[in-house]
């Protein structure tokens, strides 16, 4: 598992919001960052994964945390 | 003397303040409360009457009338602008040099369009936000004879969620009436993985979207806009050529609760429970309408049904009792009328626990909406729906 380089705690925030608060920290970061993204929205853990897909990045993984889920993805571009 | 202090004239403000009077009657009559309201203009806007500008029939004028007139006599009106909230010292700076103290703060603070925040988007994009910039985008589509037409949204969260694609659905059939739909390729662009953050409401606005040929990208972030090759680019590395770029700017929360420590930046919504509409665990402050940053539409049909329980709550809190009755607690209700083109409509009604279930597009939805637009000024602020 790479070094988390931030993480964005998006766990009071419903669908779109954390997708919204991945692509700001993806935006703000550098290739190579590693993000982790903290939802408690059921959505997350779909559209997440397909945007990360479509805009070209990297999906580390998908962890089911205690309420929430945590998702690691590595800006590629 | 207990002092109401509502900053800001729009839906929520007004209709709070309107209420909060009615509720505080007695305290008032005997000089025990006071309730205020500042706005820095003292105009009230209806902001959805502004994508009908664009859309044909409507006009500016129509749209704005005196805060004075709208406001309960009780309520005391301050046309100035808040400079500065002291959250610790329960006080507000005009610009005007006056400062208020207050018991009670309710903050209808709206939102800001911001389309500076994207190079090239006030000479190259059309936006239907203000009612000069849907003049202007009425007269782009005035002039249209075919071509490509790009609609899509340059942030979220973003005021009126239907509102871009009903502009895409009334336009194309504009398009059609006028004979340049043969001539011309629409295009939809959606920041998220459909076309609207509501999946039933995706599911209702999909087929839609296909049988008008209206071609619909997902996940299509605003990133840049190329004005010598007319091309608006997204994050997701697609490229749309346009001849007429419609797009939704992007939006945030007034910079005055952002200095205030209210609000983080560079969002600047109001962190506001739920149910209380309390902002940041205060007892005292309260937030309601665009400037909140509750997972609802921000559109004044949200602020109208979170004034009563605003109300019931700055009531409460100066009789010294807890918050009662059906408006003690917020559960998310909302209810806007959804154009989709061909004189026809829907409706969206929703709360928190519950997802719209829209009816079937009919006529009879359509006119709801443009009787509602009508009526509003003796309706809405006045606390009679």
């Amino acid at each position: 598992m790479p070094a988390i380089t931030r993480t964005i705690d998006a766990r009071g925030s419903f669908c779109p919001g954390p997708l919204m608060e991945l692509i700001r920290g993806i935006k703000e970061g550098q290739v190579g960052d590693v993000l982790a993204v903290l939802s408690a929205d059921k959505g997350s853990k779909t559209d997440i994964p397909k945007w990360v897909e479509k805009a070209g990045h990297q999906l580390v993984g998908v962890f089911p945390r205690d309420g929430y889920d945590e998702i690691i993805v590595v800006k590629m571009k | 003397m207990k002092r109401v202090l509502v900053l800001g004239g729009g839906v929520g403000g007004t209709l709070s303040a309107n209420l909060i009077s009615r509720k505080l009657k007695k305290e008032i009559a005997a000089g025990q409360a006071e309730v205020t309201v500042v706005d820095a203009t003292g105009q009230h806007v209806y902001q959805p009457g502004f994508m009908y500008i664009a859309m044909g029939g409507e006009s500016a004028q129509k749209l704005v009338r005196p805060e004075r007139g709208l406001l309960d006599g009780r309520v005391n009106l301050v046309v100035a602008t808040a400079t500065a909230i002291d959250v610790d010292g329960r006080s507000v700076a005009l610009d005007n040099g006056d400062r208020f103290g207050y018991d009670q703060l309710v903050l209808a603070t709206g939102c800001r369009i911001l389309p500076e925040r994207i190079d090239h988007f006030a000479e190259e994009a059309h936006h239907f936000y203000s009612a000069a910039a849907a003049k202007k985008l009425r007269k782009a589509l005035d002039a249209f004879t075919g071509g490509t037409i790009v609609i899509g949204i340059a942030g979220m969260p973003y005021k009126c969620p239907p509102a871009p694609l009903e502009v895409a659905f009334l336009i194309e059939s504009e398009l059609r009436e006028r004979g340049l739909r043969e001539k011309s390729a629409l295009h939809y662009c959606s920041p998220i993985g459909r076309a609207f953050t509501i999946e039933s409401v995706s599911e209702m606005a999909t087929p839609i979207l296909e049988e008008k040929g209206i071609e619909l990208h997902t996940f299509f972030n605003v990133e840049e806009i190329d004005p010598a090759e007319k091309l608006v680019k997204s994050l997701e590395g697609e490229e749309l050529k346009y001849d007429l770029l419609i797009l939704v700017p992007p939006h945030a929360g007034a910079q005055l609760v952002i200095d205030a420590g209210l609000a983080p930046a560079p969002g600047g919504w109001l962190p506001t429970d739920r149910h209380t509409l309390k902002v940041g665990g205060r007892d005292n402050v309260f937030a309601l309408g665009d400037a909140t940053d509750l997972p609802l539409s921000k559109a004044g049909s949200t602020a109208h049904f979170e004034a009563p329980v605003v109300a019931e709550q700055v009531a409460a809190n100066v009789q010294g009792r807890k918050p009662a009755g059906k408006h003690a607690s917020y559960e998310g209700k909302v209810m806007c009328f959804f154009e989709v083109g061909d004189g026809k409509g829907t409706l969206l009604q929703f709360d928190y626990d519950h997802p719209p279930k829209p009816p079937k597009p009919n006529r009879v939805w359509h006119l709801g909406k443009i009787v509602f637009n009508k009526t509003y000024w003796q309706t809405v602020p006045k606390g009679r729906v």
